[in-house]
């Protein structure tokens, strides 16, 4: 809280007036007087701010389960925006909503063999483009690794035989995903992200 | 005299810009790098490339290093205002850019692409509205002038939206341009620069800038890698162009300097045309196969090859890679086509097609054409870049003996220059096997003669290197420290005369060639053509036969020739001097001689001075019109 200026001396006169016409004021001032503290002064009561988070990446420390790491990137867009546009870059570079919407059932290996190989190579393209992505943890996958007190339980999930207090020593069965960055085309008109692929029509 | 105005604001000013930006204005692509110059010391340079937010879908906008050299133009139900809306507001004509480019290949006839090319094109009128040259009447087409120029807009905004602090008009720029441009497309680039805004503009030939990024990246070691007497070849295949040039290395006062030596033809050839060949090779495979490819196929399969072709000639162990052409309908699984590219396939079709094993002596075969295909871009006829080269370096045979120093460096009865090193510059030229093909089949014919191989430059930075090298130069340039490639105009210039010999009825009447401006006119300087009087008509235009030669540097002004080989002088468009009537009566001969100079920007500028009078008029390079069947 900045300091305040003390009022001037006639305003405060006027404070004095005031006080006399506006009984429930007079009262007010009477418990300050008394040392109870200003509203704004006052330490906040438990106030829960929900934050949006997207999802980003799963990680597991195995010693085995699984957990969703939940990590907050700065997207200037809007939540649901944001992932539509990812969806919508997917679906370009990757031909992701299109495979994916496709009934395998009737395919041989080969065939959806083929195709997943757009979808891979774009996807890896679209990745690389628009996040850049670490792993939470550089060790080995299959590697002992001890997690002292206070580790980030976001970033790290532990399993399997959860007992006692940290350091906790297992083994990496999962070196889970970071995004570092996230660099999301800038939208010039935020309804065009509903459109994950344009309809075709060859005149 | 636009031209004086920036070339003196340019001197005025110059140490005060604190960054130093080189653009590649490419056929394909552009990039632009900056230099920190208050951030860099000696060696020690900081730069970077600007990323360039462009149009990548509609109503979608990223930066990416490099902006597609293609301009969509929508119809108008097509695209809303907020679909091709920048972070500076839309362009003048359409998007540019990636967008541009993916939106255009399906819709080819709204698509303006390669208009650098159609730039240097001596056919056509280059300020007149011809693209999309396939364009039904109804598509408002753009000059390949306004294109560039749109390009160059574009790059300015990008560069003035992401450092408000320096604004784009108080920075150096130099803009690459083909070493094989002539006079009168170097003065069209310089004034779609203008037309764009840019206020301090300098124009460097792109090999040169591949030579700069490398001298940078070197840090200092390029004096080892060359000595006195060593001839730099210079491949710089881009995505629509080949770019040949010498540069000579020379050793004065104990430093070494490097000299410009010769540069080749325009040849418009390059990286697209190889992946086009790769991608129709492959899509005859499949017509065998029973499978037809429709034009929006073939597309996404030149991209699938493209990808095969990188990883084939990266990598020896791989014997072929395959390639999913998607279908176009939503059914990417029951759609696809799968087909492979196969090591043979690549070497067949593109180290053997383009760059095959031929002598010194072969030269590019050329069909003879009909003046009326001039209408589209006039391609090389010769996909061999290979004896491209043979020509090239066979007409300068001898060059580096008429240079003041380099006397006796070559060996003697040399049938082509020998160069004793060669820099790559372009992606094509990334593959180890095209690097080498070319390394082979240069050394063959060398050790033919008995000379050494050319050894390979190495620690060439191959991505973005001419822009790159662009912003050293400007860096260096205006720093007046660092190594500088002494150029000058890489041509002799002259203007046809008629001849003293007697005409021959059914002949064309003889010309003489008068020499204008020598080989290696250096920036800032300028002749005098005194020898000759021409009689300018007030208020009607006069126009003269223009030669060019890349091989005659021993001539002078007033040099005057009767006869020369084929290969020797090359006619260029014509050149046009109008005399205005002001103060004069229309009708009026006024004697007049032509002086020559080469800009700051780096453009040669012809005017017509009267005889004992002090006034210019500027001769134009007539860029409008067909130059007459010759």
């Amino acid at each position: 809280m900045t300091e305040q200026t003390p009022p001037s001396f006639f305003s405060r006169i006027a404070m004095a007036f005031a006080l006399v016409g506006d009984a429930p004021l007079a009262a007010r001032v009477a418990r300050l007087r008394g040392g109870e503290p200003l509203a704004a002064d006052a330490p906040p009561r438990e106030v829960r701010v929900e934050v949006p988070v997207e999802k980003i990446v799963e990680v597991r420390v195995e010693v085995p389960v699984e957990k969703v790491v939940e990590k907050r990137v700065e997207v200037p867009t809007a939540t649901a925006t944001a992932a539509l546009q990812l969806l919508g870059l997917l679906q370009r570079e990757a031909r992701f909503v299109d495979f994916v919407q496709e009934d395998v059932a009737g395919y041989q290996d080969a065939e959806i063999g083929a195709a997943a190989r757009v979808v891979h190579e774009g996807c890896r393209k679209a990745l690389r483009e628009h996040v850049t992505l670490e792993p939470v943890r550089p060790e080995a996958e299959g590697s002992r690794v001890t997690l002292p007190p206070g580790f980030d339980a976001a970033a790290v999930r532990v399993s399997g035989n959860v007992v006692g207090q940290p350091p906790f020593t297992g083994t990496l069965a999962h070196r889970g995903w970071r995004a570092a960055a996230v660099r999301l085309p800038q939208l010039t008109d935020e309804k065009a992200a509903a459109i994950i692929a344009q309809a075709e029509v060859e005149l | 005299m636009t031209t004086e105005t920036i070339a003196a604001s340019a001197v005025g000013t110059g140490p005060g810009a604190r960054f130093s930006l080189g653009i590649d204005l490419g056929t394909t692509h552009c990039a632009l790098s900056w230099v920190d110059r208050a951030a860099s010391d000696g060696e020690r340079v900081v730069q970077g490339v600007l990323d360039i937010p462009q149009l990548t879908a509609p109503a979608s906008v990223e930066a990416r290093p490099l902006l597609p050299s293609f301009l969509y133009l929508p119809h108008e139900s097509e695209l809303a205002a907020a679909d091709m809306a920048l972070p500076w507001g839309a362009g003048p004509h359409g998007p540019v850019g990636e967008f541009a480019r993916t939106r255009g290949a399906a819709t080819p006839i709204r698509l303006v692409s390669s208009a650098k090319s159609w730039l240097c094109h001596p056919g056509v009128d280059r300020r007149a509205p011809l693209l999309p040259a396939d364009a039904p009447p109804e598509v408002q087409r753009v000059s390949p002038l306004a294109a560039s120029t749109q390009y160059l807009q574009h790059l300015r905004h990008a560069w003035d939206h992401a450092h408000p602090e320096a604004p784009f008009d108080a920075q150096d720029v130099t803009v690459t341009i083909p070493a094989s441009f002539d006079p009168a497309a170097r003065e069209l680039t310089a004034e779609a620069c203008r037309a764009a805004g840019f206020q301090r503009l300098t124009l460097l030939e792109e090999p040169q800038a591949a030579l700069y990024s490398w001298i940078q990246a070197s840090a200092g070691g390029w004096r080892k890698q060359v000595a006195h007497g060593d001839v730099i070849l210079v491949v710089d295949v881009g995505g629509g162009t080949t770019d040949l040039s010498l540069i000579a290395v020379l050793e004065r006062g104990g430093n070494l300097e490097l000299q410009r030596v010769a540069v080749g033809e325009h040849i418009l050839l390059g990286g697209d045309n190889m992946d086009l060949a790769l991608a129709y090779g492959v899509a005859r495979k499949l017509a065998q196969e029973g499978k037809q490819l429709d034009a929006w196929q073939t597309r996404a399969l030149a991209h699938g090859c493209r990808a095969a072709k990188e990883q084939l000639l990266q990598d020896e162990g791989l014997q072929s890679v395959p390639v999913v052409v998607p279908s176009r309908d939503s059914r990417l699984i029951g759609g696809s086509i799968r087909t492979e590219v196969t090591r043979a396939e690549v070497l067949q079709l593109l180290v053997e097609g383009f760059f095959p094993r031929v002598a010194v002596s072969d030269r590019p075969q050329a069909r003879a054409r009909a003046a009326l295909t001039q209408l589209g871009l006039p391609y090389a006829q010769d996909a061999a870049v290979t004896r491209h080269l043979a020509a090239f370096l066979s007409r300068q045979a001898g060059a580096t003996g008429q240079i003041e120093g380099l006397q006796g460096t070559q060996a003697q009865g040399a049938s082509f220059l020998h160069p004793t090193a060669i820099l790559f510059n372009g992606g094509v030229l990334k593959a180890a096997q095209i690097e080498q093909r070319i390394l082979e089949v240069v050394g063959g014919w060398l050790a033919a003669e008995g000379a050494p191989p050319a050894r390979l430059l190495a620690g060439a930075n191959l991505d973005l290197a001419v822009a790159r090298g662009a912003a050293y130069y400007g860096h260096v340039a205006a720093a007046g420290r660092g190594v500088r490639i002494r150029g000058g105009t890489a041509q002799s210039y002259y203007v046809g005369v008629e001849s003293n010999m007697p005409a021959v009825p059914g002949m064309e009447p003889p010309i003489s060639a008068l020499c204008l401006a020598p080989f290696g006119m250096e920036e800032g300087t300028e002749v005098a053509l005194d020898a000759q009087e021409f009689g300018l008509v007030v208020g009607e235009p006069v126009r003269l036969r223009f030669f060019g030669s890349s091989v005659r540097r021993s001539d002078t002004v007033g040099t005057l020739l009767d006869f020369w080989g084929p290969e020797e002088l090359v006619e260029l468009q014509e050149i046009e001097a109008h005399l205005p009537a002001e103060g004069r009566t229309p009708g009026e001969v006024v004697p007049v001689t032509l002086h020559a100079r080469v800009t700051d920007i780096g453009t040669l500028e012809l005017n017509a001075v009267p005889v004992g009078g002090s006034e210019r008029w500027k001769v134009e390079f007539d860029v409008r019109a067909d130059t007459p069947a010759a």
